[in-house]
């Protein structure tokens, strides 16, 4: 600690610690522009300029460490006369266009300007102008307002991890922008927006919709992916306008992912549905489908149920629900499911393997709290693109690389491009993900002179490929770091759950952690550890996704889903809806597949228009709030859920307030113990592999919900590529296929083919394709994983 | 000029610049007839306590030669010895500064005495590693070097195990790319390092995080070039005395000063510490074409210039100069007739810093361009009364705000140019009198809207 004094002020500060960290701590202000909490030093603003006793020069807060005894002045006349003069620097050659910028009202440099700026231009010189390049669907540039901070440079090279933005050029001719006029692609890129202290980044979906004044701030949660980020949803005269971060250290920190930013602008789209309606076959109705009041619409969807249910039995109802439901929808989705007699409630729609339902109570939750994330000094990811399923998370990773020289591994199928460096990064293929896993158990046993079990050891047993020994040792270095390091962790990502051995990589991974200490990380899709909290799920008396889709029942009710697209086996999906009697759907969202099979679809409110309780992946129980009422005749699904109840003349249907429903849950499970490894659990391998190429899969991140397809800037960014076949270079040699070749894929087992474009795709190791689910395009290849191609 | 005809050494101590009559001296063969490598021959044989070395140098008042003076002897011993891992010494060769070609000439005169004040410096400093960053443009002193350290690898004088003492010592040039700014220390670290060369915020220093982060000591080419002589002391070994002796009380021995602009035989002169400018100026054949002195800037463009009479009084050291307004600079003495057109010269001045500011730091990027533009506006006859307050003031928002010493030095030539001759630039603008033309303003406020 040291005494420091500021300002005639005494401060007890830590010794080392920059100034202005210390005066920020006491509530003295000191302007600036480049220091950034979150980034490295600059000094390059020169505007935290301030008078140090026996300094001859005046010196900047943000990069002078606290040294006992310092006596310090913020506001001296040196102080003053040296952030004045900054400010002149920084006003000449910026344009005066505050009343058509969009930072204008929340502009560091507007607000500063008033303090330290003066009304009068001594600059009789032409201004610097700089011409702006489109950098892509998100982000606005208009560099001649760049002040030159490179916050934006630092960000993406410290927290982001790719360096898009650079300052090329030298002088006053120095330009930040990216290299060869190269958009910026990076899935956080919005976060240069809020770190731009000028106009100069700006929200491209944002520019002109309102004056920052205007606008009325929710907080509110994210529902896209399973940290829970805290935002900020700002409303102008009842529609949303845009998406802020709110900070969290134990969360979010300062940052928020691309997805919570932009996926707004579907809230506002004329995809929304508005009205409810139903198809009473009446061939003069468009496609024998009518708007009708609520009324009308509730009895209709309660008669067609209960038709269902008095004809069969409340067994032949499946309900799915979406996996970013609240807790509340997600407690009454079941709730009026059981009511009908049916247990077949499943929100689980990436998943196809489902054997340890009963087994293990293993909730999908992550044993580390997600702040630890930043802490960790080695981890294994198992299967998972985290970067682009868990944006922040990722963020956090490449922190604890940073930091602690953490050693993070991947044994995936895919060579995904990682924001952090990889210690070992085994790029194996899905019908060996498990063996490598296995055979780390087996490396892991050996360190820690405790045996195996043999159901997994026969996993293990070597094949070929275990041969090479270079393999071996990335194996046991990995089993090495988990056995030795203090703050490990496996993590089993998006890939790993889909796989069709999910419950065998869950089984080997818990027992890889049980022994090694190391913390089990599941990274479920968005509100899913809701979803278990609420007992959205079959039970031991009902079907999961995959069967009741296989079962094809006579009516399934779907909430915020549209299973052709959010489901792994869109094909199976597809034909169960159609050959069901009775579909109700309800929805934010019109859809021309889901009015091929549904009998009703009833408009429900948007995330942004609705309050409801969201749990992350790590436990925390998080609760939204109403930024804007429903649009039109929309309402918020769990008023429609607990109406329909009432419809259908069930009990417990008469909650009054959003709390009512909240208090219903138990909250009691996600306390429960870590897991821990079952006995016997059924290992049985059923992928199997015999010929073609082994089909890689996984949802592209702006595919995965209904709310991302609808959001318009996401969909032209990078990240949602179109549908198409992706070969390595080796494999396109191989077939004899060149870059934007038609191809026609078929399942092996005959059931499903498309027509999809080649493209050239290095991350795909051999012997293997990749074509990614979320398209209507991939659909009818179902859930299979063995395709051949053919030319078209 | 790439043959010895071309000789700017006009004066020599034989200390960094060869005496004019050696033949080929940038060979091995001609150093090492002239006392060369015996130096680090003998340190290394005798294994001298590094701390000896460092006294010899504290002891002779060799202060810095690349502008600042501050002392090689305190700054190796700032290098901690000890720490483990590598460490670097670095020359910086990227001798930028308008009016200055001493270091060029050490380069191609001299590149042995170089290379052995480095190996010297590496085994004082426990540095293995050295690196010579050599300015873009001097292609002929870039190759002297290049094949004096190819004659030094092969004669064992560089590589592993020198004279058999264990101590390894490794000698990189690199070429830069014509950056003024890459000439202060920590840029020309960045640059070395394969990044944009901006100057790094400091602290830390070099001494705790240098290249690559590892301890780093930079020195001048001449002050590293120095240190063999030094050492050898005329005959006398380690006796920092003899070089002490050659100059005045703070600051010893002899130095390089190129000496450029209206004088009749412009060159290098090494002359001793204290010598005053008016021998100086007789050395170099006094003003040309028998016109009378004007001005100086007696250390390079940085440096305040001095008007006639003051620096016809002052000695060629840190005290004397410092004492009549200016600095030694990096010995630079740029002469200037009674015809010369100070408004222009300054023009030029700031164009040059306008152009070689990194962008780094707001007052540096934003300030010398103004400073230029403004200049300019008042060298064409554009200028408006209030121009010059306005410079000035420019000028000291500039001094003392920036990250690096740039700032200061495109602020000091306005400062005292401003301060010695006003009037000139006065005289240049059409209303100065104070009477300011509003049309001349109205036009000026149009141009720039």
């Amino acid at each position: 600690m040291a005494t420091i004094e500021v300002d005639g002020k005494t401060l007890e500060v830590e010794a080392g610690e920059m100034l202005i960290k210390a005066t920020d701590k006491a509530g003295i202000y000191i302007p600036r522009f480049c220091y950034h909490d979150k980034l490295s030093v600059a000094a390059n603003c020169r505007m935290c300029l301030v008078e140090v006793e026996k300094a001859p020069k005046p010196l900047p807060a943000c990069a002078t460490p606290i040294m006992d005894g310092m006596k310090v002045f913020t506001k001296s006349k040196l102080a003053r006369e040296a952030q004045k003069g900054t400010m002149e620097f920084l006003l000449i050659n910026h344009p005066l266009d505050c009343p058509v910028c969009d930072q204008g009202g929340e502009c560091p440099l507007q607000d500063q300007a008033l303090g330290y700026g003066k009304d009068e231009s001594r600059f009789l010189e032409r201004k610097r102008v700089v011409a702006s390049h489109d950098i892509g669907p998100l982000v606005a540039t208009e560099m001649t307002r760049c002040i030159h901070c490179t916050r934006c440079v630092r960000y993406g090279e410290e927290v982001a991890g790719i360096m898009e933005m650079g300052a090329p050029g030298r002088g006053e001719y120095t330009q930040i922008g990216t290299f060869l006029n190269q958009s910026v692609d990076s899935e956080v890129s919005g976060n240069m927006i809020d770190l731009c202290p000028v106009g100069a980044l700006t929200s491209k979906p944002y520019r002109f919709a309102a004056r920052s004044w205007e606008l009325q701030s929710h907080a509110s949660i994210s529902p896209h992916d399973c940290v829970g980020t805290n935002i900020n949803v700002q409303t102008l005269r009842d529609q949303v306008e845009r998406v802020l971060p709110i900070e969290n250290t134990e969360v979010n920190d300062c940052w928020i992912a691309d997805r919570d930013r932009y996926s707004y602008e579907a809230v506002n789209s004329d995809q929304r549905l508005t009205v409810p309606m139903i198809r009473d076959g009446n061939p003069e109705n468009d496609g024998g489908w009518r708007e009708v009041n609520w009324e009308s619409a509730l009895k209709y969807a309660a008669a067609g149920l209960l038709t269902v249910i008095e004809s069969s039995s409340g067994n032949h109802v499946g309900g799915l629900a979406s996996a970013s439901s609240t807790l509340e929808e997600f407690h009454l989705f079941q709730k009026l499911l059981q009511a009908m007699g049916s247990s077949n409630i499943d929100h689980r729609l990436q998943q196809l393997d489902f054997r340890d339902d009963s087994t293990a109570s293993r909730f999908p939750i992550s044993q580390l709290p997600i702040a630890d994330f930043s802490n960790l000094d080695a981890g294994l990811l198992i299967g998972s693109n985290i970067r682009k399923e868990q944006p922040l998370l990722s963020l956090r990773l490449r922190e604890a690389t940073l930091k602690n020289q953490a050693q993070i591994n991947v044994i995936g199928v895919m060579d995904y491009e990682m924001n952090f460096d990889l210690a070992q990064n085994i790029v194996s293929n899905p019908a060996s993900l498990v063996n490598e896993i296995a055979l780390l158990a087996v490396e892991v046993s050996k360190l820690k002179e405790n045996d195996v079990p043999e159901q997994i050891a026969l996993l293990a047993s070597p094949n070929e490929q275990y041969n090479d020994t270079q393999h071996l040792a990335a194996i046991s270095n990995i089993a090495n770091q988990l056995c030795s390091k203090e703050q490990t962790m496996v993590t089993l990502g998006a890939i790993a759950q889909q796989h069709k051995d999910a419950s065998v990589i869950r089984f080997i991974a818990q027992w890889i952690c049980d022994i090694t200490d190391a913390r089990m990380v599941i990274l479920p899709p968005a509100n899913s550890v809701a979803g278990w909290v609420a007992n959205c799920t079959p039970g031991e008396a009902g079907k999961n996704t995959v069967d009741m889709l296989a079962a094809k029942l006579k009516a399934y009710v779907l909430l915020g889903c549209e299973p052709e697209l959010d489901h792994i086996d869109g094909q199976s999906a597809m034909n169960a809806m159609l050959a069901a009697d009775f579909v109700l759907q309800i929805s934010a969202f019109k859809s021309s597949n889901v009015m091929k099979y549904a009998d009703v679809i009833l408009p429900m409110a948007a995330f942004t228009e609705a309050a409801g309780t969201y749990v992350n992946c790590e436990g925390r129980v998080q609760k939204s709030s109403v930024a804007a009422p429903p649009k039109e005749e929309s309402r918020p699904a769990w008023k429609i859920l607990r109406v329909l109840g009432n419809f259908m003349e069930f009990s417990g249907f008469d909650q009054i307030t959003l709390d009512d429903v909240t208090s219903e849950v138990s909250f009691e499970n996600l306390s429960s113990p870590k897991g821990k490894t079952q006995e016997n659990s059924d290992t049985t391998i059923h992928y199997h592999h015999t010929r073609g190429l082994q089909r890689i899969s996984d949802t592209p991140m702006y595919r995965a919900e209904a709310t991302l397809r609808n959001a318009k800037a996401l969909q032209k960014t990078a990240d949602n590529p179109p549908p198409a076949a992706g070969l390595n270079a080796k494999m396109m040699e191989k077939y004899g296929f060149s870059d934007s070749d038609l191809t026609l894929v078929v399942t092996t087992n005959g059931e499903g083919n498309t027509v999809l474009p080649i493209r050239l795709d290095n991350r795909v190791p051999n012997d293997c394709v990749y074509i990614s689910a979320g398209h209507l395009e991939t659909a009818p290849l179902g859930a299979d994983t063995s395709v051949s191609l053919e030319k078209a | 000029m790439t043959d010895n005809t071309f000789n700017t050494v006009r004066k020599t101590f034989n200390v960094c610049l060869p005496d004019p009559s050696i033949e080929q001296s940038w060979t091995l063969k001609a150093y090492q007839e002239n006392g060369g490598y015996q130096a680090l021959e003998r340190v290394l044989r005798e294994q001298t306590p590094h701390t000896d070395i460092i006294n010899t140098l504290k002891t002779s008042n060799l202060r810095g030669r690349g502008g600042a003076g501050f002392p090689p002897g305190i700054k190796w011993s700032f290098m901690p010895r000890a720490a483990e891992g590598q460490k670097y010494v670095v020359c910086n060769s990227d001798e930028g500064e308008p009016g200055t070609c001493k270091d060029r000439d050490i380069l191609r005169l001299n590149p042995h005495a170089l290379i052995e004040g480095m190996a010297i410096g590496g085994y004082v400093m426990g540095a293995s590693k050295g690196y010579n960053y050599i300015r873009g443009e001097f292609w002929e002193p870039y190759e002297r070097m290049e094949a004096a350290m190819k004659e030094a690898y092969e004669a064992g004088l560089l590589g592993e195990n020198l004279f058999d003492s264990g101590f390894d010592f490794d000698l990189y040039t690199h070429l830069g790319a014509g950056a003024y700014i890459c000439g202060e220390e920590t840029a020309l670290l960045e640059s070395l390092e394969g990044k944009k060369g901006q100057p790094r915020f400091k602290p830390p220093f070099p001494a705790a995080f240098g290249l690559y982060g590892k301890p780093t000591t930079i020195n001048n080419t001449e002050s590293f070039a120095s240190v063999p002589a030094i050492l050898r002391a005329d005959g006398n070994w380690m006796d920092g005395e003899w070089f002490k002796a050659l100059g005045v009380e703070n600051a010893g021995g002899v130095k390089v000063f190129s000496v450029s602009g209206h004088v009749e035989r412009p060159g290098n002169y090494e002359i001793k510490m204290g010598t005053p400018f008016s021998e100086l100026l007789e050395m170099a054949g006094g003003v040309w074409k028998g016109r009378k002195l004007k001005a100086v800037i007696p250390g390079g463009s940085s440096v305040p210039v001095m008007p006639a009479d003051a620096v016809m009084q002052a000695n060629m050291d840190y005290d004397s100069l410092r004492d009549h307004g200016s600095a030694v600079g990096a010995g630079s003495v740029i002469i200037m007739d009674e015809t010369t057109d100070m408004v222009k010269v300054l023009e030029r001045l700031s164009y040059f810093y306008h152009e070689e500011s990194c962008g780094q730091c707001t007052p540096c990027r934003e300030g010398t361009g103004w400073l230029y533009r403004i200049l300019h506006r008042i060298n064409t006859g554009k200028g408006v009364s209030k121009d010059l307050d306005t410079l000035l003031d420019v000028a000291n928002r500039i001094e003392g705000r920036t990250i690096c010493a740039l700032g200061d030095a495109a602020a000091w030539p306005v400062q005292s140019f401003l301060k010695h001759y006003r009037h000139e630039f006065e005289a240049k603008i059409v209303d100065a009198s104070g009477n300011t033309s509003d049309q001349s303003k109205n036009k000026m406020t149009a141009d720039a809207a």
